[in-house]
Formats: C-alpha cells, structure tokens, sequence
C-alpha cells in the first residue's frame, strides 16, 4: 500500500498525467455511453470512425494552442490566433484565383508571420501588456479579413488546396501529418537548441535572463512570430476544409479553445514553464468533448454549459490546493 | 527580566524532498526578552520561522504558545493567534498609502464603510510610538525603503499580542535607522513583549539581545545567554570550527597584482544616474567601490555592464573603444555580473541550478550551439562542488536553495563562462560568516588566477579585507582612491565624510 502510494506521488509529479487522466475518464465515459465511439471502419483504404474525426477536426486547434503555449511560457497571451486564422485563410483563398497553389499558401503564412511580428513588437517594444496589444488585432483582424474577401464569403475548387484539410495520405487525414510536424518541429527548437531555456527563463524572470545575457525582445518576437504563423498554418488548414472563407466566421473563438487546451496541458499563465505535449493532449480533450457532446445528442442550446462543467472539473482536478483538501478529508474522516 | 513563557517549540522538525531542514529544534521565547536566532544560510532559520508563522507545517515536534499547543496552518492564523512578523524583504503594497497597508484587511468601519479619519488617526499614532512623524495619506512607494520596513513593523506591533518575529529587518537599513529600529525594539520589550530576532551582524546581536539561539545544518547547537557568550564562541557555535579572524589577511599578502592594464573607463557618466568617472581595472586586480547608499556605486557597475547607457564616455579595453555597451556585449568580452538584488536579477526561480548556472554560458554560446543536457549536469555538478553549493542535486530549483548558496549559483552561473572580469554588487549581503569568508576566498583565487574583480559592498571591513585598491564615491562622484597600506575603515570613512580634496573639482564637472 505505501509503495503504491509513494508510487501514485512519484506519477503525479509529472504534470502530463493530469490532463491525460482527464481524457481517460472522457474516453471511458464514451466507451460506456456512445455506442460506436471507437468504432474505426476503412472506407475505400481511408479510415473513418468518431477517433479519427476528433483528430481531423482537432488539427486547426493543436496546432494553435501550440504556438499560443509559446507566448503563455513569456507570462503572454495572444488573443488575435481567432482573427489570423480567417485573415489567413481569406487570403490563401483570395491567392488561389490566378495564382499557383504554393504562391497562395506562401501568401497566407507570411501575413500570419507579419500580424505575430507585429503582436510582437507592441509587446515587447512598445511594452503594452498582451491582452491589450493582441486586442488590437482581435478586433481589427475580421476587418482586415473582410477587406480581402471583399465582403464576401469566397469558395475554392482547387483540388490541391483542398486536399490539405480533406485529403487522406497512408490511411490517415493529411491535416493530422502537418499537426505532427509542427509538433516535432517545435519540440526539437525546445529541447535541441536553447529556445526552450532562454523561452521558459524569460518567462519566469526577464531581468535575471537579461543580466544573463538573454536578449528578451528578440525571445518575444519570434514567439509571436511562431504563434503568429501557426495561427495561419491553422487557417489554411481550416479553410481548406471547408473550401471557403469567411472572413466573419472562421475560427470565431477559437483563440479561447487554445489558451484552454494551454492551461489543461499544465502551462501556468504565470509563465516560466511550458509542456508541448500536455498542450497537445489538452487540444485533443477539448476537441474529443465537443464530439462526445454532438454524439451524446445534447441540445444545441446547453453544449456551452455542458463544456464548461467538465471545463470546470478538470482545472480543478489540475488545482494542487483542491487536491490537497480532497486527501485532506479523506483523512479526517479515516481518523 | 520576567521568566514567562510565551512561545515554547520542542523537538520540531520538518523535511523537504531530499533535505532534513529541521531536525528537533527547540527553541523557547520568554516574555519581555529580545532573543536573536542566529546560523548560516542553509542552517535552518528560515524553515523555523516559517513554521512559528504557519508557512509550514511542522512534520514532528510541540509548539506551544502560552502553554497551549498551537498548530497554525496559515501566516494569517499564526497572526490570529498573535504572531506577528516583519520579513527581509517589505511585503507591503507600495501603490497603497501608509495607513492603508497599515490596516489592509482589518480597515476600521463606520456605517459599513472604510472609516478613513479613525484609520488614518490611528496610523499617525501607531507611527508616533516608533518616533515616525510621516504623512500617513502618502502612497507607500514615496517613501524610502527604511521608512517602509518601519511601517511594516508598525503594523506587525499592532497586530501581535506579545510576540513580534523580526527576520533580518535591518539589511536595508543604515546606521541611523538600525539605531531608531533597535530604540523601539528596547521601548517593546519593556511593554514585555517578546522578539525573535534574526541578523547576519553580529554587533548588532550584542547591542540589543538577550539570549542567543544557535542552529546549524537543521539542528538546535544551544541556547546562550548573550552576555555569557563571547562573539568568537558564537561564530565557532555557528560555523562548527574554530574560526581566525586573521585568517583572511593572511592570505591577501601572497598576491600580487599584476601592471597590465584590462579595462579603462574614462569620463564614463549617466545624466541623474552618476557624475562622469575613471576607472582602471588591471589584470587580476581586485578594485572596491565605497560609497554610502545612493553614491553612485551600483550605477558605476551598471554602467559598465551596459544594463544602464551612458551619456558620454568611453570604456577602453585593450585597444578597443565601447561607447554603446549591452549586457550581450559584456558577456562576450568577458564580464560577469552579479547584481545586488538577487532574487529579482539574479536568479530564475522556477527553473534548477543547473538551468541557472547554465543560462550565461548558453546566451554567450548563442541559440543554436546547444549544450547538451548531460553536458549541462556536468558542469553544473562541477561548481556545485568547487563552490560547496549545499544541495541534494543539480535538478532542485534555485529557489529552494538559502540565500548564500543561490549567491554561490550565481558566480557559478558566471565562472562557466570563463570570465575576464567579474563585476560583484554586494556578494556577500545576507550571507552568514561562514559563506561570506568562503566567498571572500574565492574572490582572492579568482584574482590569483588572472581575473580581474570590481567589487561593491556597504561592509567597509569587507572591502579594505579583500580589495588591492578602493574608489571612494560620494553623493554620485569619484571622490578619492586609496590603496595598499592607506586602506582602513577610517580613512574611507573620513573620505566620505570630507569628501576629500578632489570633491570640489569633481564638483565644478558635474555642475
């Protein structure tokens, strides 16, 4: 008993097992209730099934809650990720008319690189807090998203476009490879050079990082710049999904969904340190909810309230002080 | 003096994950009596503390208060229970006024409103009792640090009903202000109040204590009573040998410093900051910069450093002119700088020793030559042992670690990177004698070695200890320099005191 107890402690340290054990008791619940949750069936060599929906539809959401976990460890927020996803996809989609596939996708991802660049400067250079400078583009982002699309909401047909949200490559949807090479791309910059140090050091102390010799500025713009072009990576993939773009609509509050899947995965908004991979998993939470919620047939009127109890529930399962009186009482009441 | 018994603790211990920092302490405060708790960094008297006041919790032990057992689980019950206490650092809201972060959380009501006349009334008293005549409807922030470490002992008399915990309450202040803070704590213990009373100074514990409480490594080394207990026995109490006072003269006589130049200042100066100044740094020299509070020292480092720009002047090293200087840029020609404030420039709390240690060597290395994590341990487990950093492990957070082996992270963080010149803002403030002689060693085989040392420091003893010349700096200029058989406290004291010959000239420059 006091070997699984002190095992149980040596577990619980890592920060990941949290939001993973959140997820297990998510999946176990569907494994109860929805009937044919994990069922996988291979339609014409590609697989189909609610799992590999999750996946499909979670690409555009792990993708931007990784970028944002960049700007949580600076003790950041960016709350335009929404507003570069439509600007993004309104301009890949806006490119397709008379230009090549590659130009249009370079297009978008390089006006994501430029709106985080610009969030990077108010931030850093100007030293306006976050919330406020990332407001700005929040706000004036639909706008600009607007100016491209004319107004309109715009529709492609370009079959290579739209292989990138809808294709399927060996089995799997094509969206979920791009996930896993932004995923590795940035944890290989965490741990194979000394971003993930001079990130999560300036984060937790900017004066102390910068007598060390850190440049700070340069640490914030290029994690805005990251969460900049994520943000657009997802609203490529987003609007290919859909074949169109509306410049309104698009990735509207989503930008909530990735500081949750940020939070859920162990990242502190305080800053200082940052899990990649609790990130991830708190993505594919998020995402798997929203689908057990849909499969489970709650009226549409009640999915918030139902999403925010078990948003409630988790973070209080992650919470060390609401632990702590759980175990605290046990023991009151075996004594 | 009364026998009462106010607070009793037996047998306390406490463990954190991988250190014994309390093992059965006893300690016992009698009414009406100023007792110091003294013993280096690391040796437990914080962690105490921290469990008289409800920080933590004791794992093991008695704590009684007036003969009840108490077991405080929150500073505020401890304070409930009328344990009060004023830490090293001022834990006030300064963006408040005084009487506000006098009464914050207890505001006098009238009608269910805040009564602002009887709060305000009421601050003006409290303060009078401590001879602090200050308006009491100012922000906090307005005043200097001193006034505001009064003004939280005002608030932690009000609040205690006998017991007043004191933890290094003088590192920030001057002469006077010690004299004005140990007046009250004398006029305290007369209304029979007890006060535990932590300081590095030792004069300052055989001015005004009674008894004498020692610990070392976590565990209880005696209860003296202060007069009984001469100060070489309490350091050899303290550091567990005996301890030469001559020990560290002796060892400066056998170096010699060499004629090379390596860094020249010249006319270096910051508008507001300090007047322009020169300064020349040889080659394994070790160069001390006096000055009251606010002379200008820990800007002439931050100058040189390039934290703060200068507004004219050049800094010279070898043939190389530097106008524009920047943390990055001293980094690569090779300083090193460990600020005054430590926690809040110094050290990233959050993350391990060796991340901290590392993290200069990495920025000079720059993003993309990263040093391997097995590498990191290496080195980190290195100075960890060159510099005796007690610590189970290269993995624990820098903020786990006492003050003096976070010190000692610090210049590991900076010995890594193979330093020319390593610039110290009081390395040894808050450090107990057993770290600060070491320290001081270090400053010497450093030196020895070939690196050139600038050092700052308020202890002037320290300074004619350690230093092969001493600038002397006064109200923001260079006043003077001394060196070899000229140093001694009293021609610096002097210096500062007349200003020296050289003032009116400095003077006509800064006008």
């Amino acid at each position: 008993m006091a070997s699984l107890a002190s095992s149980v402690r040596r577990v619980t340290k890592y920060k990941i097992v949290w939001p993973l054990l959140a997820m297990a008791i998510l999946y176990l619940f569907n494994l109860i209730v929805v009937p044919g949750f994990f069922k996988i069936e291979v339609i014409d060599g590609h697989l189909y099934g609610s799992l590999v929906d999750v996946l499909n539809r979670g690409t555009p959401l792990i993708i931007m809650a990784i970028g944002m976990a960049l700007v949580i460890a600076l003790e950041g927020i960016d709350i335009s990720v929404g507003s570069v996803l439509a600007i993004a996809g309104s301009m890949a989609i806006f490119m397709l008319e008379g230009h090549s596939l590659w130009v249009a996708i370079l297009a978008s991802l390089v006006i994501g690189l430029l709106c985080g660049l610009w969030n990077g400067m108010l931030v850093s250079i100007l030293g306006i807090q976050p919330m406020v400078a990332t407001l700005i583009l929040l706000t004036v982002g639909r706008g600009i998203a607007q100016l491209i699309t004319n107004g309109q909401i715009l529709t492609t047909t370009n079959k290579g476009y739209e292989f990138i949200g809808k294709g399927y490559f060996l089995g799997l949807p094509f969206a979920v490879y791009i996930a896993a090479a932004v995923f590795i791309i940035i944890y290989l910059l965490k741990t194979k050079t000394a971003f993930g140090l001079f990130l999560e050091a300036t984060g937790a102390n900017r004066k102390s990082s910068e007598y060390a010799g850190v440049k700070p500025r340069a640490i914030f713009m290029s994690a805005y710049a990251i969460c900049g072009l994520l943000a657009a990576t997802a609203g490529i993939i987003y609007s290919s999904n859909l074949s169109s773009a509306d410049a309104n609509n698009a990735g509207l509050w989503y930008e909530l969904d990735a500081i949750l899947a940020v939070v859920i995965g162990g990242t502190s908004m305080r800053g200082g340190r940052f899990y990649l991979g609790g990130t991830v998993i708190g993505a594919i939470f998020i995402q798997s909810l929203t689908t057990t919620i849909y499969s489970l047939g709650v009226p549409p009127e009640s999915i918030l309230l139902v999403k925010a109890f078990v948003v409630i529930l988790v973070c209080l399962i992650q919470s060390d002080a609401f632990r702590q009186m759980l175990t605290f009482k046990r023991k009151v009441t075996t004594s | 003096m009364s026998t009462k018994i106010l607070l009793q603790l037996e047998g306390v211990s406490k463990e954190f994950p991988g250190v014994k920092a309390l093992s059965g302490v006893d300690l016992c405060l009698r009414k009406g009596e100023i007792h110091a708790l003294m013993g280096e960094n690391g040796a437990g008297k914080s962690t105490l503390i921290k469990v008289m006041t409800g920080v933590y919790k004791r794992d093991s032990g008695v704590m009684k208060l007036n003969g009840k057992e108490i077991q405080p689980k929150s500073p505020l019950e401890a304070q409930q229970l009328g344990i009060s206490t004023v830490y090293q650092e001022v834990n006030l809201c300064p963006n408040l006024s005084v009487a506000e972060n006098i009464f914050i959380g207890r505001q006098p009501r009238k009608w269910g409103m805040i009564d602002w006349e009887t709060m305000n009334r009421r601050s003006e008293e409290l303060l009078a009792r401590l001879d602090l005549y200050i308006d009491v409807k100012q922000q906090l922030s307005m005043y200097s640090v001193a006034i505001q470490q009064m003004v939280a002992i005002a608030r932690a008399v009000d609040i205690s009903s006998g017991i007043l915990i004191l933890d290094e309450p003088t590192s920030s202040l001057d002469t006077n202000e010690v004299k004005q803070l140990f007046s009250l704590m004398k006029k305290l213990r007369e209304e029979g109040m007890g006060i535990l009373f932590v300081t590095h100074f030792l004069d300052q514990v055989y001015e005004v204590t009674d008894r004498i409480t020692v610990l070392r490594n976590g565990t209880l080394v005696g209860e003296y009573k202060t007069e009984e207990l001469s100060r070489t026995q309490l350091v050899s109490h303290m550091i567990g040998r005996e301890w030469n006072p001559d020990e560290l003269s002796g060892e400066k006589s056998n170096k010699t410093a060499s004629a090379e130049q390596f860094l020249r200042a010249n006319g270096l100066s910051k508008k507001g900051s300090i007047n322009p100044f020169d300064l020349t740094i040889r080659k394994g020299e070790v160069l001390g910069l006096a000055g009251l509070l606010g002379s200008g020292r820990t800007e002439i480092a931050r100058l040189i450093f390039g934290i703060d720009k200068s507004d004219s002047g050049v800094l010279e090293l070898g043939e190389e002119k530097i106008a524009a200087m920047s943390p990055q840029k001293a980094i690569k020609y090779g300083f090193g700088f460990c600020p005054e404030d430590r926690k809040v420039e110094g050290i990233v709390g959050e993350l391990t020793i060796r991340e901290n240690i590392i993290l200069a060597l990495q920025a000079k290395n720059g993003l993309f030559s990263y040093i391997q994590t097995k590498k990191q341990k290496e080195i980190a487990q290195e100075y960890i042992e060159l510099l005796k950093v007690k610590t189970p492990g290269t993995e624990q957070r820098i903020d786990n670690l006492s003050g003096g082996n976070q010190q000692k992270v610090i210049l590991a963080r900076w010995l890594a990177t193979q330093p020319r010149l390593l610039i110290l803002d009081e390395p040894t403030r808050g450090i107990d004698v057993g770290s600060k002689t070491e320290i001081r060693k270090l400053i010497f085989n450093l030196a020895a070695s070939g690196i050139s040392i600038l050092i700052i420091s308020a202890e002037l003893e320290e300074l004619v200890n350690c230093c092969d010349r001493i600038v002397v700096l006064r109200d923001r200029v260079q006043i003077g320099e001394i060196a070899g058989s000229d140093m001694n406290e009293n021609r610096i004291m002097q210096m500062i005191a007349e200003g020296a010959g050289v003032y009116g000239k400095s003077g006509v420059i800064g006008a």
